[in-house]
């Protein structure tokens, strides 16, 4: 069931930029307000916006459940990876190890209120990013199995 | 008569979620040293400068990863019960 063509203009045009916002609010976890789970749920409601406005048949080729899995076991398991990598070298379980480093994300801040530098916070960028690949795609799967479930049941009715 | 004591029971119950907030002196939080420590500690420790970012994945670390463990078993439960309903047309392309 498709919706009219101004709203599947609309939905075509607001696609990319939620998923440019989400992935902005993912990224920059560390220095604003946000982080993995709300620049997850962006993206997801992007995803959303076009799943509703056409039918789930001609998004399933373009959004795949199959991808989406993976992409949401692939999310825990970098965050788990993230977390065990302070034991690998000699620290307890979740442990920032890059932060201060020098290396990979590992600039310092200075003390009080600075406007920031996106090369900061040790492992924690990389658990954001981890934490919004994996809300991202169990959130988009969550939708993709509910709105399925929709389209069909009013075909058959 | 079962109406009105469903109505008094309601009552009571509402007015007493709202009596412990009205007994409480308003604008004194309580008082905690944890996050003075997080405020003078956090940005040199973890180098972020969004503390709350920084107690999340940092100081209660375990917290997120039960979270996120939480949201994964989710989507699998989800996924269980759809598979089973959409099983005839849809299970090649899983």
């Amino acid at each position: 069931m498709r919706m009219s063509k101004l709203v599947r203009t609309g939905a075509d045009l607001l696609y990319p930029f939620a998923l440019i916002f989400g992935l902005y609010i993912i990224l920059h976890g560390h220095l604003t307000p946000g982080g993995g789970f709300q620049g997850g749920a962006v993206v997801a409601t992007g995803a959303a916006i076009v799943i509703v406005a056409w039918a789930y048949e001609d998004v399933a080729g373009m959004i795949r459940k199959v991808t989406m899995k993976a992409q949401e076991s692939a999310g825990l398991l970098l965050f788990i990876g993230a977390a065990a990598l302070a034991l690998g070298l000699g620290y307890a379980f979740f442990y920032n190890v890059l932060a201060n480093s020098g290396s990979l994300f590992g600039l310092s801040v200075p003390f009080g209120p600075n406007p920031g530098e996106l090369n900061t916070a040790g492992v924690i960028p990389i658990m954001n990013i981890a934490v919004g690949i994996e809300v991202w795609g169990g959130l988009t799967v969550i939708l993709l199995y509910l709105l399925s479930g929709l389209n069909k049941k009013e075909e058959g009715s | 008569m079962k109406r009105g004591l469903i109505l008094l029971t309601f009552a009571i119950l509402a007015g007493g979620l709202l009596l412990i907030p009205a007994l409480l002196d308003f604008g004194v939080p309580a008082f905690s040293d944890m996050d003075d420590y997080f405020l003078s500690n956090g940005q040199e420790q973890t180098a972020a400068n969004n503390i709350v970012t920084a107690v999340v994945f940092d100081y209660r670390g375990f917290d997120t990863l039960g979270e996120s463990v939480v949201l994964f078993t989710a989507v699998v439960g989800v996924g269980l019960m759809f598979r089973r309903m959409l099983k005839e047309e849809e299970y090649e392309d899983e």
